[in-house]
């Protein structure tokens, strides 16, 4: 009484069944097939910069940014810090930046890597009480400690209170600001990709499987823990400066929640874990919040259903998604 | 000089003594079972041991350094190496990579490091433990591994950082007759290499095969101690496992 | 004073019961909270004014239709996420975003927008002049907690509530149909919440931006107390409502906000599984 229906069958490409384990490249068509998926993305990026109009130039390059900060918390998430409030570290950034360059008077080329430095140690010396909690509890932390910020600067009118800091030195050009966005977007992406499958990057990976296990194994998860932040939050504190040079100013709205929500949403949105995936939703979903913009309010309405509707279309993530289908070819049987 | 000296060890969890006042000695080189009815505080101890857990009174020393209240991973380099009950692998590493991590501790590196690479002597460490070599099972993720190479890789993991003292905490729960039988060897090659042992375990006759003593608790406290057979003909023994005197 | 923070403390438990509620039953954050908390008092509005029913009955719709609500969103959207905690925290706070901003949108604000008390005019208590409406807080949160004890301790459905809380495979093995029950966790919850909010709402106007700030009062209750134990919402609601009142009066009021979020911080730094957790020491630290 068997059934005759057709049904797909999905098959694993050679090479992805030999470049799982062993990384043999031999051919040009292998080679070709290996680096199309790196290589497109870069130069499509490389032309969108350079052809489109000059309002839209400006949008990616924040787009850019926000994809740094996503990865970085895809990074900080895979190591089992998953945090709700990655706006808290590009506050440290931005206003450590913005110290500099106001009340020092330093040049932009030297505030922008000092910031990112400062910015990284500071949120991770505020951050480390917190580092012994594990799961969610580590998670709300992270929450609240920005909106706590926020207030209290509201409040205590410390920092330049509502107003902030403003008449910061702007970058020479629209040029440089778009090149050294893309440039790093890529760099931290290919940089924390290559990371994590080395024999250092795999300790952190570790750390979210099984914390316990690396202690047992010899190896300090605090202090391993402590690295994971650093890392995570001096990206996101690059992002921090380089917008406060951006927009020639930093105030409060460097806590804004939108700017924790963005790079998880972009990370759900691309696939979590994958690195490669919260780069994608960001640059699905930055684009999307700005040609939505015309619409004022009802933009939020729109951007959140089709956030919605990505995650529960494709709750994999897009990422997955289309490297399972580049990798596997499929037919009827 | 004994290798591992436990002083007057107790452990509260709010209300409840999980492990009251225990106190023994290891010498070098010697296997000691633990042995007692679920819930009486063996795993506990084992964490008191290995630092997973900092005890509410009583001292812990090894090698004659006082390890009381340090990081697990701290007392992991001196040399108590341990696995775990419920086994802890890491599932997104391949299984040759789950060896690379203690590898990678700075007891190893102090060491010198096993000869060749990491990832070589990671397979090396795996044949050891019976992973075959030429197949893909090294190279599987550990989420796709079956129960009884994740019980290996927990051995595994002890290899690799040459404890001199290791805690086994019940190997060998849900092995088959078989796996238990491919194990026993390896426990064995450790105690000819002069390693100090202390197992965990329900399976009393394999256990007794092995140990030169035995430690009952009950209740989080010792209640006998000795030999393998002295063990079993103990009246208090008896009434923890089986709850009832047992007729001559 | 002491009549304030009362009733402060208590406006806080019913706000953070239907969060608990949810929670301790099907383990779904509902970040989508605030926006029904508005939602609730909108709707009671909206019957109300433009279509012209009696309270009672434009109260009973609203709770229900928010109910109703919550288990749309389970049915069409969290059924697929279940396990995915993250995608569940993001797409329960993008829904709240969307019935926030749809009503910011729709021009909802201002004074116009508020709900009437139920009985006007105050009276004195222990010295204090303290309004009807926040006597029936009182009131209300009382009748509410002993029917939801009651619900959840004596009828066979709060039982299977209870198995699932507890522990969802077991519960399906012994024939509860999990996603039943998380659906109707979800919808008892916001029920909870839009009863909360034709309460509370009419001591003030209905303000799309109250929306956030519930959701965080709802949490920061809720961590305090322990996720999952009603007696911690209790507790928790307690010192964080007194701890309020306290500083608007002697400190500032301007940092009434900043006080659950420092608690919140202090509980998670100490205790993190909250006051009447129960995740043992092991679980939550190395």
């Amino acid at each position: 009484m068997s059934v005759d229906r057709r049904r797909k069958e999905r098959i694993d490409r050679g090479i992805k069944a030999c470049t799982d384990d062993i990384y043999c490249v031999s051919s040009l068509r292998e080679i070709s097939y290996l680096l199309l998926p790196r290589a497109l993305p870069v130069i499509g990026a490389l032309l969108l910069v350079l052809v489109l109009p000059f309002y839209w130039k400006k949008v990616m390059v924040i787009t850019f940014i926000m994809a740094i900060m996503a990865v970085s918390w895809d990074f900080m998430a895979s190591c089992g810090l998953i945090s709700l409030g990655q706006a808290f570290f590009f506050a440290m950034g931005a206003y450590a930046a913005g110290g500099l360059n106001n009340h020092l008077g330093l040049p932009i080329y030297v505030t922008l890597p000092l910031g990112t430095v400062l910015g990284g140690i500071i949120s991770t010396i505020l951050i480390f009480p917190a580092l012994r909690l594990r799961g969610m509890y580590f998670s709300m932390v992270t929450l609240i400690v920005p909106l706590m910020l926020m207030r209290i600067i509201e409040a205590t009118k410390i920092l330049g209170g509502t107003a902030g800091m403003s008449a910061l030195n702007p970058f020479p050009g629209l040029v440089w600001s778009a090149a050294l966005s893309m440039i790093l977007m890529w760099v931290s992406l290919f940089g924390l990709r290559r990371l994590v499958v080395g024999d250092y990057g795999m300790i952190f990976i570790a750390l979210k499987d099984n914390d316990r296990a690396v202690e047992a194994s010899g190896l300090n998860t605090l202090w391993f823990k402590v690295q994971a932040i650093f890392i995570g939050s001096s990206l996101c504190a690059f992002c921090g400066a380089f917008m406060t040079h951006y927009h020639m100013s930093v105030g409060m709205s460097a806590f804004a929640l939108d700017l924790s929500i963005f790079p998880i949403a972009a990370s759900v949105v691309g696939g979590v874990g994958t690195l490669a995936g919260p780069v994608l939703g960001a640059l699905v979903l930055g684009p999307l919040s700005e040609a939505l913009r015309s619409l004022g309010t009802f933009r939020i309405v729109i951007y959140s259903a089709v956030l919605v509707f990505f995650i529960a279309a494709i709750p994999e993530g897009i990422f997955p998604y289309l490297k399972r289908k580049y990798e596997q070819t499929e037919r009827w049987v | 000089m004994s290798l591992l000296q436990v002083n007057g060890v107790t452990k509260n969890f709010g209300g409840i003594t999980a492990v009251n006042n225990v106190s023994f000695s290891l010498d070098q080189g010697s296997l000691l079972g633990v042995i007692g009815p679920n819930g009486c505080g063996k795993t506990t101890l084992a964490n008191l041991i290995t630092g997973f857990i900092k005890p509410s009174s009583g001292k812990v020393h090894f090698s004659g350094k006082d390890i009381t209240g340090w990081r697990p991973s701290r007392i992991a380099n001196l040399g108590i190496g341990r696995t775990f009950q419920i086994v802890k692998p890491f599932y997104r590493l391949p299984a040759f990579k789950n060896l690379v991590i203690p590898l990678s501790s700075p007891k190893v590196k102090k060491m010198g490091g096993h000869y060749g690479d990491k990832d070589s002597s990671a397979l090396d460490i795996l044949e050891e433990i019976g992973f075959e070599r030429d197949s893909s099972v090294p190279f599987q993720p550990a989420s796709v591994l079956p129960h009884g190479y994740l019980k290996r890789l927990e051995i595994g993991r002890i290899i690799a950082l040459e404890s001199d003292l290791i805690i086994f905490d019940e190997l060998y729960s849900g092995l088959s007759l078989a796996e238990v039988a491919s194990i026993t060897p390896l426990i064995k090659k450790f105690s000819a290499a002069g390693k100090t042992i202390i197992m965990i375990e329900h399976r009393l006759k394999e256990l007794f095969r092995i140990a030169d003593r035995v430690l009952v608790m009950d209740q989080g406290a010792v209640i006998a101690e000795g030999s393998g057979k002295a063990i079993m003909k103990d009246e208090q023994v008896q009434k923890a496992y089986l709850g009832i005197e047992l007729k001559k | 004073m002491l009549i304030y923070g009362f009733i402060n403390s208590l406006t806080l438990a019913l706000i953070a019961l239907g969060f608990s509620i949810t929670f301790g039953i099907s383990g779904i954050p509902n970040f989508a909270h605030g926006a029904f908390y508005v939602l609730g008092g909108l709707t009671t509005w909206m019957l109300l004014t433009k279509v012209g029913l009696p309270y009672v009955l434009s109260a009973v719709l609203a709770v229900l239709f928010v109910g109703a609500i919550g288990a749309v969103m389970y049915r069409l959207l969290l059924v697929r996420l279940r396990g995915l905690e993250l995608s569940e925290v993001i797409s329960t706070f993008a829904i709240g975003l969307v019935i926030l901003e749809l009503m910011r949108s729709m021009g909802v604000m201002g004074f116009q927008y508020r709900l009437p008390s139920f009985i006007r005019g105050s009276v004195e208590v222990f010295g204090t002049f303290v309004g009807y409406q926040r006597l029936i807080i009182i009131g209300a949160g009382v009748v509410l907690m002993a029917l939801l004890h009651f619900f959840v301790h004596h009828t066979k459905l709060g039982l299977a509530f209870r198995g699932v809380a507890q522990d969802d495979h077991t519960a399906y093995m012994v024939g509860i149909n999990r996603d039943k029950i998380s659906m109707l966790s979800l919808s008892v919850g916001s029920m909870v919440c839009s009863f909360a909010a034709i309460l509370i709402l009419p001591l003030g106007t209905i303000s799309v931006d109250s929306g956030y700030d519930i959701l965080l009062k709802a949490l920061a209750v809720c961590i305090i107390g322990g996720l999952e134990s009603t007696t911690g919402v209790f507790a928790a609601a307690f010192i964080l409502g007194y701890a309020e009142v306290l500083t608007a009066m002697y400190i500032s009021s301007s940092l009434t906000m900043v006080v659950p979020l420092l608690c919140m911080l202090l509980i998670l730094l100490i205790k993190p599984s909250g006051l009447f957790g129960k995740h043992k020491e092991l679980e939550e630290r190395i």
